[in-house]
């Protein structure tokens, strides 16, 4: 590895000394974007949580400390957070290990690192600290990644999977697993080799079905194959949700008039299954203006990507961008039975969840790039 | 360094990026695509057959509880029942005004500040459809008042339901336990599912500990419910697996008995069936109803428990510990027996006390003017300290730690429910670990008449009697005797670890010892004599007598003179018939005085029952 290596430096991308939009770091288009979504998602849950002003509060709050932590992050120069991603990548591996051997086991699963002061969860900073991870190591190789490159770059992306497997916490292994695996297509590895992947994969599944998944989890796609096979369990949820989105039609019952979520038919209505919630009551022209919304975002995050100005800081832009689009997908397929379920949250419209301060933390690495400009010293 | 960059091309790179990122926004637009088909599959197309489904046929699934499984003793006696009670609930939509109908309401039947008060918290959390308790438990007569009442009050409804009902109270309500309320923290551990729709669980003793088994597995239906969310009809169901009948091995008349014997007093009394380890009596006086605690114990009932002199909330047979004092001496003897220290004939001239040389200090025997000649046998049916300071002495601290411990002396006897104290069973290595200080010579004499460190639970000391009974065949003790299984068949108890043999050189030695334990009874000297009342059985015990206040050297032990909390403990432990053991007793009186006199009577009354009722 480079000893040497040059991070280069990164200055403020001001165009003027007065006051401008620059001088905070915020990338407008994407802060409006972001903006926008939350304030549905809080109308939203305003009707979902039974029209209750504490449950709106506790999610404002939240709401405010993620985006001041994307403010925070936002201020730094990509050089810094180029010299700290190793670093970092490797806390989180320690944690994780920390977590199976001293972890508090909550619903379950062994998740969260107990500091006394203050619990979280390790694979949340896995979320950023792997795609930073990927993203320093192939900066620093030619592109396309060479098989060695690739080979690293896959043992960066298993180690973490395997430690949060082992959690066992498959929807986080997965967004983990899919954004190294954006790095390297955005790093141009060939779709040859992408196309034999994939069938290796589709041949390993039975492996998977058989050696690699918990009871409660092949039960997961037993019941999103079958979901009568279990009505009481998440074969329940997937039923109630269908009949809720497909009951919308197109213009929705209206806002706080959503039978299947007023009269308590759906549940987890606020969390995981708030989709359905807005499908009902807005939609589906509804739909549209929120998935408008998500491609505005995830367009603005790859034009920033596209604009960045050096490999580190496009990778990571990049994948960054796609994970949050698999968020959307894994949530929205799950709710509309398209696939199995897999917990994990609305971005930015579910009630509560510490992804949402891990989001934003990524959003703000996306202002810092595209707010700061890159001083060419060597190329 | 400058070869690498040389060969990166920053432009190529940048221009693979740019191509890849329309690729990937091209592959998003596309997935969005087929989201959006998927809706429209959904919302356009299917839009009427699920309007149907959501208008019309409000299918929802209700959990129904399983019902809980009983807790019997040995024969068949219903320690733990469900019992249909009635609870007065309201529907907050259908009330024109809350504060006149409770108004109404207290006019008719008896409703609490408390009742109100917790009433407003549910209403403020739940539905306005859903039905919130006012009030429960009601009466018959209560349930018929406001049957009557019913039709001026429109949104009260009376629900039926199952709830746990202990008909024997008291009795053995420190082994059964209680089922209450599941909290925060229970709801973290338990299957949410299959706790859908049950609100109690075990919290304590048998309860807690078979919880799994007791509980059964939630069914469920499939109703119809209107548009307000009130069940029509019921479609579907699928009937819930009621909870497994637990059969315990205590005796309930005999548990009777023993408390009975215990009135008055303070202390317990465990015996235990040599033969397989079933606990027969478990009894610790100061007890409560646990009926108490099914839905919420009030402030008021459950500090009155909490700062009551008895203590009723502890369990004095599990985690009581106390000094053995002398009834340890049977298995110190035996343990000099074994270890060659001493033999039979050995004897032990006792002129009233014991001193160590270059100590001044008198160790006293509780007979002030000595038992003259004494040896093993003489040394248990008279209770002589002065042999047993001597032998102690002779074996040191370790060597009766190490005979001692197969007994289980200082260990939990794995009984099969919570709570459990550990004792202590001394060592120079256990005194050095927990109290970091070298062991003494004076304290191996006081341990050789159990008093000093040596502390044991009620059940410990019935455990070792059932070993020593047993000619050291080890049991574990405990309260399950079967399961009954959906099949009518039985699940018999399994013992955790096998059972093994305290192997000694010279079987002959059970029989000396036990020998000197009849004496006691049978003995024309004997500690507990008018035990001896020509019982068709032949009973071996030994008295005990613990101190719990130190006496000065030069000071006389006067009972009348001391406050009675400072009086000593009196101790039996016993077990008959001599020869074919079928029950072993362990009895303790907080400071009740004399073993012979106030603990062995409770022993005899708990086995002359057990054994006279068979013969």
């Amino acid at each position: 590895m480079n000893q040497n290596r040059d991070y280069g430096r990164w200055i403020d991308r001001r165009q003027s000394r007065g006051f401008s939009a620059r001088s905070l770091h915020m990338d407008w288009p994407l802060l409006l974007g972001l903006i926008l979504l939350s304030s549905v998602g809080l109308i939203v849950l305003y009707s979902s949580g039974g029209q209750d002003m504490n449950l709106i509060w506790r999610q404002c709050i939240r709401l405010g400390l993620a985006f001041g932590v994307m403010f925070v992050i936002a201020q730094i120069p990509p050089h810094h957070i180029e010299r700290w991603a190793p670093w970092i990548f490797g806390a989180g591996v320690l944690m994780l290990i920390g977590v199976l051997t001293v972890g508090t086991v909550g619903k379950g699963a062994q998740r969260w690192l107990d500091l006394g002061f203050f619990r979280f969860q390790p694979s949340e900073i896995m979320k950023l600290a792997v795609p930073m991870m990927i993203a320093w190591y192939l900066a620093e190789n030619t592109l396309p990644p060479s098989r060695r490159a690739m080979f690293i770059t896959a043992l960066i992306i298993a180690v973490p999977v395997g430690l949060i497997i082992k959690q066992p916490d498959l929807g986080t292994s997965l967004l983990i697993g899919m954004s190294g695996i954006f790095a390297l297509l955005l790093a141009g590895i060939s779709w040859r080799l992408v196309g034999g992947l994939s069938l290796l994969g589709a041949a390993c599944a039975p492996l998977l079905w058989f050696f690699g998944m918990h009871d409660y989890q092949r039960q997961r796609v037993l019941t999103f194959l079958n979901p009568e096979s279990d009505p009481l369990g998440s074969g329940y949820h997937i039923i109630q949700s269908k009949i809720a989105i497909g009951s919308g039609g197109l213009y929705g019952k209206g806002w706080l008039n959503g039978t299947q979520s007023q009269l308590e038919f759906l549940p987890e209505r606020s969390t995981d299954f708030i989709y359905a919630v807005f499908a009902e009551e807005f939609g589906f022209f509804g739909i549209l203006v929120l998935l408008t919304i998500y491609l505005y975002i995830i367009a603005r995050g790859l034009y920033i990507a596209a604009l960045a100005q050096d490999t580190f800081t496009r990778l990571l832009a990049g994948s960054l961008t796609l994970t949050f689009f698999v968020y959307l997908v894994v949530n929205i397929g799950m709710v509309s039975g398209m696939l199995p379920v897999v917990g994990l949250p609305l971005p930015l419209v579910s009630y509560g969840g510490t992804s949402m301060v891990t989001l934003m933390a990524a959003f703000g690495m996306l202002m810092s790039i595209q707010t700061h400009r890159k001083l060419n010293t060597s190329g | 360094m400058y070869s690498r960059i040389a060969i990166k091309d920053q432009i190529r790179e940048g221009q693979l990026f740019t191509s890849r990122a329309i690729t990937a926004l091209a592959v998003i637009i596309l997935i969005l695509l087929a989201i959006i088909a998927r809706m429209v599959f959904l919302q356009v197309i299917g839009h009427e057959h699920y309007t149907t489904l959501s208008q019309n046929n409000r299918v929802s699934i209700q959990p129904v509880a399983p019902t809980r499984g009983l807790i019997l003793d040995r024969n068949g006696v219903v320690l733990a029942q469900n019992l249909p009670t009635y609870t007065l609930e309201i529907i907050a939509e259908q009330v024109k005004d809350m504060d006149q109908t409770i108004t109404e309401l207290t006019q008719i039947i008896n409703i609490s500040d408390d009742d109100i008060a917790r009433f407003n918290k549910q209403v403020k959390n739940k539905r306005r459809f859903q039905p919130i308790p006012l009030r429960l438990q009601l009466s018959e007569e209560e349930v018929a008042r406001l049957a009557v009442n019913r039709h001026r009050l429109p949104g009260i409804e009376i629900a039926a339901r199952l709830t746990r009902d202990y008909p024997q109270a008291n009795l053995a309500v420190h082994s059964v336990g209680y089922v209450s309320r599941i909290n925060e923290k229970e709801l973290s551990q338990i299957d949410p599912s299959n706790y859908a729709a049950t609100n109690h669980i075990g919290k304590q003793g048998i309860e807690k500990a078979y919880e799994q088994q007791l509980h059964g597995i939630v069914g469920f239906q499939k109703v119809e419910t209107n548009a307000l969310g009130r069940t029509l009809r019921v479609l579907e169901r699928t009937p819930p697996v009621p909870g497994q009948n637990i059969t315990l091995t205590l005796d309930a008349d005999l548990q009777r008995t023993a408390k009975q014997a215990l009135k008055g007093s303070t202390g317990a009394v465990v015996a235990i069936d040599p033969n397989n380890g079933e606990i027969l009596v478990m009894a610790s006086t100061g007890d409560y109803d646990p009926n108490l605690f099914i839905n919420g114990i009030d402030h008021k009932n459950y500090n009155a428990l909490r700062t009551s002199n008895a203590k009723p909330l502890f369990n004095r047979a599990l985690q009581g510990q106390y000094p053995p004092g002398s009834t340890i001496k049977p298995f110190v003897g035996l343990a000099g027996l074994e270890g060659g220290t001493i033999t039979t004939k050995s004897s032990v001239f006792c002129r009233g006390w014991h001193t160590i040389k270059g100590d001044e200090r008198k160790y006293r025997d509780w007979k002030k003017e000595g038992h003259g000649h004494t040896d093993l046998k003489k040394s248990i049916t008279e209770s002589c300290d002065v042999f047993y300071y001597d032998l102690a002495q002779t074996m040191g601290i370790d060597r009766i730690h190490e005979f001692l411990s197969p007994f289980g002396f200082g260990q939990k006897t794995g009984i099969d429910i919570a709570g459990e104290a550990n004792g202590i069973l001394p060592s120079t290595e256990w005194k050095r670990r927990v109290r970091g200080k070298p062991w003494y010579l004076g304290e191996t004499l006081i341990a050789g008449i159990g008093q000093g460190y040596t502390l044991t639970t009620p059940l410990q000391l019935a455990k070792a009697t059932a070993i020593l009974a047993n000619r050291g065949h080890t049991i574990q003790p405990h309260l399950l005797k079967q399961i009954t299984l959906p099949n009518s068949e039985y699940l018999q108890y399994q013992p955790d670890t096998a059972s093994t043999i305290i192997e000694l050189n010279k079987t002959s030695n059970w029989e000396e010892v036990i020998k000197g334990m009849e004496n006691v009874i049978y003995g024309a000297h004997g500690t507990a004599r008018h035990l001896n009342r020509r019982q068709p059985y032949r009973i071996a015990g030994k008295t005990g007598t613990a101190q719990v206040f130190g006496i000065k050297q030069d000071e006389e032990y006067v009972e009348e003179d001391i406050g009675k909390h400072l009086r000593d403990h009196a101790l039996f432990v016993s077990f008959a018939p001599s020869d074919k053991p079928q029950i072993a007793v362990a009895v303790i009186v907080e400071n009740g005085g004399h073993g012979g006199s106030v603990a062995a009577p409770i022993a005899g009354a708990v086995i002359d029952q057990y054994l006279g009722g068979r013969q």
